[in-house]
């Protein structure tokens, strides 16, 4: 695996590819060119591996049983969880709650923190380029509870505006926003704005879905009080997400689900809730899964997440260069035309041509593209879109992946010009 | 474009590049029926306007459609509004039932609408240029698209009946 890196820090992408089987598969014919890992990454050979060699050597329940088998398995689900912590600089690996996604993340805040500290007229302020996971179960509390949204406004560039960002975080509860758009890339300030809410009054949550798989993350440094991940963007399984969050908030907050697992103690008139993290994990986890995670850690630790990072920057701002450049006025690139400013997807409109078209057309070429409006219809309204192509990029990716999409938007052109 | 000339047959094309009976018709009185595809966000509104005929039948006088979408939604719409205008209701719903039927969607009806007969209706009923829409089956992602403007238009149909009841 050290010798995924080159000596300059740069990932050696042709070595990586052959860790990925997927992307042996021929699709219509063509090489697999997986341009869409902001949907979901794929999984290295290790990650697969161990999930398999979990089932056939170690599984039973965790936290259960007494006897071997039960107390590796969950010796390993535990030691995953230490990862994930070390991982992000959580304090210890009881500040990491594993979820089955981002959303059920930033739905265990909106249901267990949420109505418990929200009442009619309470201000949570969201971000106008929130992803839906982000933005329906604040609209569920608006609709249940009468609690007040607002949303910080983007501008044409797909940054936030931020002139009115006191004002409008006064009164507030609760600042949700994302660290990176899942549309526009675009890396938002999270400790500015992490600052400027907690001394408002208001607590943090952060949706790094897109952020915490290519960029060195320190939660201690964002400053948030909730932030939430997922495993399946970050080259391990599905199924797998995770809630950190700081001591005090998991201490104060109710549990999320009911069931086995997240109980100290049950009669048949009251119960008491486990310690933390359990107390927010009711009923049997998805041990592979985050064993799973656990390896997809470990390999993207030995790649270096500063290298990731500077593989996913060059490989967006070579992806830039290359659509604009071949296509110019013809190609609209949505969000920050600098790559420092952005994460690894790049959101594009080509001529008039669908989206659907465009990702119907690329398959034929093998070339996998996101089409639709990405879980942001708010977004999209704001754009004056319906949709977009997405593109987005992985450690696998390289610049040939990159050509092989700006080659296939001409025949799209071929077809619908 | 190899392996996509079933699904981007140039007649869809042609609907796509000048779509039929595109705009809006003032609501009220025309009815107005809104459909969206969520995996997309696809959006498109029908407007259609009823009047009987001299024999009193009442008929679809006119049809517009509005919003946004892709090829396949956008020049399904275009031929659907082509097959109805000037249809009866029944004429308009055995449509619906063919073209449907024709994308392997066609449910049977719990409310009672599904008699028998009724699919036997809708094999008769003359599809022509729609035809060219069976290629999308081959792309099942597709078919929500070729599917959209239909499933809509059958929610401004269900309006002017419950209206004109």
């Amino acid at each position: 695996m050290a010798l995924t890196v080159l000596e300059d820090g740069s990932l050696d992408v042709a070595r990586i590819k052959k860790d990925f089987p997927i992307l042996e598969v021929l699709v219509h014919g063509q090489r697999l060119v997986f341009l869409d890992s902001a949907a979901s990454s794929q999984k290295p050979s290790a990650v697969i591996d161990s999930m398999t060699e979990y089932y056939e050597t170690t599984h039973a329940n965790v936290h259960r049983g007494v006897y071997t088998l039960a107390e590796e398995a969950t010796r390993r689900y535990e030691e995953a969880r230490a990862k994930v912590a070390r991982f992000i600089g959580a304090g210890s690996a009881s500040e990491v709650v594993f979820t089955k996604n981002v959303t059920e993340a930033i739905n265990l805040v909106s249901y267990a923190w949420g109505r418990a500290n929200l009442a009619a007229g309470d201000v949570v302020v969201l971000t106008e380029m929130e992803h839906h996971a982000n933005l329906v179960p604040w609209l569920q509390l608006k609709m249940e509870r009468g609690i007040e949204l607002r949303y910080l406004p983007i501008d044409d560039a797909g940054e936030l505006v931020l002139d009115d960002l006191a004002r409008t975080l006064q009164g507030a509860k609760l600042l949700a926003f994302t660290a990176a758009s899942n549309v526009l890339g675009t890396l938002t300030p999270v400790r500015l704005l992490a600052d400027a809410a907690h001394a408002a009054g208001a607590l943090v949550l952060v949706d790094a879905a897109q952020y915490v798989p290519q960029m060195a993350t320190d939660v201690a440094q964002l400053g948030a009080d909730f932030v939430g991940f997922t495993g399946h963007k970050m080259l391990g399984p599905t199924g797998i997400g995770c809630l950190w969050a700081t001591p005090e908030q998991l201490e104060a907050m109710p549990p999320f689900l009911g069931g086995g697992e997240m109980i100290r103690d049950v009669r048949l008139d009251s119960f008491t809730t486990n310690d933390v993290p359990w107390k927010f994990e009711a009923g049997t986890p998805p041990i592979a899964e985050a064993i799973g995670l656990g390896v997809a850690v470990d390999y993207l630790n030995a790649l270096g997440m500063d290298n990731v990072r500077a593989h996913e920057k060059a490989l967006t701002a070579y992806a830039i260069s290359t659509l604009t450049g071949r296509y110019g006025d013809d190609l609209v690139i949505h969000g920050p035309l600098d790559a420092e400013r952005r994460g690894g997807v790049v959101s594009f409109a080509y001529k008039d041509i669908h989206p659907h078209d465009l990702s119907q057309v690329l398959d034929q070429r093998g070339v996998c593209i996101r089409a639709g409006h990405h879980c942001a219809k708010p977004l999209m309204r704001r754009l004056g879109v319906g949709a977009t192509a997405r593109a987005s990029f992985s450690i696998y990716n390289d610049e040939a992946d990159v050509d092989a999409l700006a080659d296939a938007l001409a025949d799209a052109d071929k077809l619908f010009g | 474009m190899n392996g996509l000339e079933d699904l981007y047959r140039e007649i869809i094309l042609d609907h796509y590049r000048n779509p039929r009976n595109r705009g809006e018709l003032e609501s009220p009185p025309a009815y107005r029926a809104e459909g969206f595809n969520p995996l997309c966000g696809d959006e498109i509104v029908i407007y259609i306007d009823v009047a009987a005929d001299d024999r009193g039948v009442l008929r679809i006088a006119d049809l517009r459609v509005n919003g946004q979408g892709c090829s396949i939604s956008q020049s399904s719409a275009s031929m659907m509004s082509g097959a109805i205008k000037g249809r009866t209701l029944p004429e308009a719903r055995a449509t619906i039932r063919a073209f449907k039927s024709m994308m392997s969607v066609h449910e049977a009806r719990l409310d009672g609408d599904g008699e028998p007969g009724a699919d036997a209706e809708a094999v008769a009923v003359k599809l022509g240029d729609l035809e060219a829409l069976q290629g999308v089956v081959k792309f099942p992602v597709r078919i929500k698209c070729a599917t959209l403007s239909w499933n809509t238009l059958i929610q401004a149909l269900d309006e002017v009946e419950t209206a004109t009841a």
